[in-house]
């Protein structure tokens, strides 16, 4: 058979690996920097874009999006092309790939910083980038399709079955997700409203952690730990139902974030359900890594490459251990809204995420540059301080997460709650200081890796077209024995995707549409009215400044909750919630209930300095929205893309709601210029200006806080009528 | 946009969880017997790709 020669492209790997490495530390800074301000609230020096509502989300889409996404595509286009034996299909789509994502996470970061976010959590950024994450999405996989189709080798090994699912997966998601109506060139609100938002959120939101997180990943370990061992997978079998199970059953798993919640009790029982199931393909995959290490235990002690790849593959099965038992309602009403999910996180993306893509770039730079690694010394140092770094960083966060629940379900024996909110954050306090040392040691060894790494490739030189020789592919199909069906599938790399968005589109179809489809899923609450234009545009800033990331507005059915916060929560009550802003962590207290909680001038003065109404308080301070004026240009925008979203304002309001909006901020701002505590701050404080109040964002905001949940409040149970 | 709800109860939406349960099943019952009669010397090849490259 003819040998052709041909080139692997190694520049682009360089470069996604230099991505990935520059977007780590960004994103891990952008971490660290958050969990200081969650007991040292002045580190944002009053400025918005370094507030932990907004810093937040870009640490979370840096490290997911940046760092692990640039760390995915490193991964797959050495990979893939080695185990195709053929280079990358377009070098034109690889430079288009690799700038467009860069030019992605760039836009992202600012307008994330200047409060542009759709308020859903790991999917905050709006709809311009969202439609270019399609197209890039679509480069990539026109690139890795290409690639494979032009194959020399027959097989498809099993990393790329698991390419090829993460991409089918993430498409679907992505677009399903991002269903939204732009009111403004940045701006949007979400297609779906409260419950049917949260389900498609928390759908998207899990397997953006199973398809972007873990199964990219599992390609990889599939490749680079035989690889690095020198030595194939344990099982080749175990990785064929590793696969397909994965994928179909990780699908239906996002209601566990729900339980409890306003969701259908049935579509909370699936995620249970799936989520216990899901722990043995988990584990088949992690004892699969794992065992392929059996006879070569002796080149873990010598090599820090498998040293980092055999603690991320424990880190997966740790955290995958973790995630079924979350799952479980009696342990998620106990760590739900606490540290311990967050803990449960970062075992994951620490452990599995970073410390795989530390190991793939030690095996994989000296490679492309011709060189040994300049210091196998230092990337020891580097695996011990990261390790140490994730103990340091997960260990209090457990202890904080279970504190955090036994303080907030104590009673007295008098049957009043023992401790109050404020007290719960004090408490944890150390733990949050401990955890941000972890994280900085963390990031210490990622420098180490840094100057090891740039000191490696100074040495050697970048062998940008690999030389490689393969036979072509023949057109004739060799068979071993009796051909079955699966066989047929796995060499055909477009049915294998076709089946593959069938499995994981079956999960999320028959889950979603009941939700969808059923009257009864969300009972209509007849006192339940849409917001006036000032309370929406106060919501819109509740979102802008990520409010949800620290305050949930979800009461649970529990005893504590319902003294603590009021009336549990209704499905009825978001139906006018584009988008819903249940949250998922409690650093601050709850908020479904606070409307008319508290006086206005309360909330005046806690936004202007939470530590005056509620001392230690970790809150951080809101002056600006004393100082930036409601943006009433866009009212009537907002409404009209609100009437669209079906919500019943009144045909032509959008012409007259700033009339209403006016009226209603007058009648706050004429409140608050009468109470005595809001003439003493602005007597004592710059940057308050009583006379021109009601045109302040503040206003707004105070609005829509007096609004949340009072619907039901002023309403009585008798109204709550479930329409047959 | 506005979502019309098609069906008025909830009744009978355990044909939903119980179909995709099954397809899953039946699924991964195939699966699993096609990999334990598959031709041996088929899966040590491809198991080696990793590293013939």
């Amino acid at each position: 058979m003819q040998v052709e020669k041909f080139y692997y492209d190694n520049k682009t790997v360089k470069m996604f690996a230099y991505a990935t490495m520059f977007w780590g530390v960004i994103g891990m800074l952008a971490g660290l920097m958050i969990a200081v301000e969650m007991y040292f609230p002045a580190l944002n020096m009053n400025l918005p874009v370094t507030t932990f509502g907004r810093v937040r989300p870009v640490h979370t889409n840096a490290v997911i999006f940046a760092f692990v996404g640039n760390g995915i595509f490193m991964g797959v286009y050495y990979s893939l092309q080695r185990l195709c034996k053929a280079r990358m299909f377009n070098d034109v789509l690889s430079k288009v790939h690799f700038w467009g994502w860069q030019l992605i996470i760039v836009t992202g970061a600012i307008t994330l910083l200047l409060g542009y976010t759709s308020g859903k959590e790991y999917a905050e950024l709006e709809w311009p980038i969202d439609i270019a994450i399609t197209l890039v999405w679509v480069v990539f996989g026109i690139n890795m399709f290409g690639t494979i189709l032009k194959r020399r080798e027959s097989h498809l090994y099993v990393s790329i079955w698991f390419y090829l699912a993460s991409w089918a997966a993430i498409a679907m998601l992505h677009i399903v997700n991002s269903f939204e109506i732009p009111f403004s060139p940045f701006k949007s609100y979400s297609g779906y409203a409260g419950v049917q938002d949260a389900l498609v959120q928390w759908w998207y939101g899990h397997n953006a952690v199973a398809f972007f997180l873990t199964t990219p990943y599992l390609g990889m370990m599939y490749y680079f730990l035989p690889k690095a061992a020198n030595r194939p997978v344990y099982s080749y079998r175990l990785s064929i139902i590793h696969f397909w199970a994965l994928i179909f059953i990780y699908i239906w798993a996002g209601p566990h974030h729900l339980l409890y919640t306003a969701l259908p009790d049935w579509a909370q029982s699936l995620g249970t359900v799936f989520s216990v199931m899901l722990l043995a393909p988990s584990w088949g995959g992690m004892l699969n890594g794992l065992f392929t290490l059996r006879g070569a235990w002796d080149k873990v002690r010598e090599d820090p490459v498998l040293k980092f790849m055999v603690v991320a593959v424990t880190c997966y099965g740790m955290a995958t251990f973790e995630g079924p038992m979350l799952a479980l309602k009696s342990v998620n009403q106990i760590s739900h809204f606490t540290d311990w999910t967050v803990a449960h996180v970062h075992v994951g993306t620490l452990g599995w995420n970073g410390f795989l893509t530390f190991g793939v770039l030690y095996w994989l730079i000296p490679r492309i540059f011709n060189t040994p690694l300049y210091s196998k010394k230092l990337a020891t140092n580097h695996f011990w301080i990261g390790t140490i770094g994730i103990v340091l960083y997960v260990v209090p966060l457990y202890w904080a997460g279970f504190t955090q629940a036994e303080m907030w379900k104590q009673f007295t024996e008098e049957g009043q709650l023992k401790y109050q909110f404020l007290v719960t954050v004090q408490h944890v306090i150390p733990m949050y200081i401990t955890r941000s040392i972890g994280g900085a040691l963390y990031l210490t060894g990622v420098f180490l890796m840094i100057y090891n790494l740039s000191k490696t490739v100074a040495s050697g030189k970048l062998i940008a077209n690999e030389e490689a020789e393969a036979p072509a592919r023949s057109s004739e199909v060799h068979t071993h024995g009796k051909e079955y069906w699966h066989r047929w599938i796995e060499k055909r790399p477009i049915q294998l995707l076709v089946f593959s968005l069938i499995v994981v589109a079956i999960g999320g179809t028959l889950e979603i549409v009941p939700t969808f489809l059923i009257k009864s899923n969300i009972p209509t609450i007849a006192s339940i009215k849409p917001y006036t234009p000032l309370e929406l545009q106060g919501r819109d800033i509740y979102v802008r400044e990520g409010c949800y990331l620290c305050h949930s507005q979800m009461v649970r059915p529990f005893r504590d909750e319902v003294v603590r916060y009021g009336e549990y929560s209704k499905a009825g009550e978001f139906v006018y919630d584009h988008p819903f802003q249940w949250g998922s962590k409690r650093t601050g207290p709850d908020l479904a209930r606070v409307g008319g909680k508290y006086l206005n001038s309360w909330h005046f003065a806690h936004m202007w300095d939470p530590r005056d109404p509620s001392p230690g308080s970790v809150m951080p301070r809101y002056p600006w929205l004393f100082q930036n004026n409601i943006d009433t240009g866009i009212t009537a925008a907002k409404i009209r893309a609100m009437q669209t979203l079906g919500v019943p304002y009144a045909k032509g309001y959008d012409a007259i709601a700033n009339n209403d909006l006016k009226a209603q901020a007058l009648k706050i701002a004429d409140n608050l210029r009468t109470d005595i505590k809001v003439k003493q701050l602005s007597a004592t404080e710059d940057g308050i200006d009583l006379k021109n109040l009601e045109n302040k964002e503040i206003i707004a905001l105070i609005a829509y806080l007096q609004r949340i949940g009072t619907d039901i409040k002023n309403s009585g149970k008798k109204q709550l009528t479930e329409l047959k | 946009m506005k979502f019309i709800h098609y069906l008025e109860k909830i009744s009978g939406v355990d044909v939903y969880a119980l179909s995709a349960f099954s397809i899953f099943f039946i699924f991964f019952i195939c699966v699993t017997i096609w990999v334990w009669k598959a031709d041996k010397n088929m899966i040590e090849e491809i198991k080696k790709l990793p590293l013939s490259d």
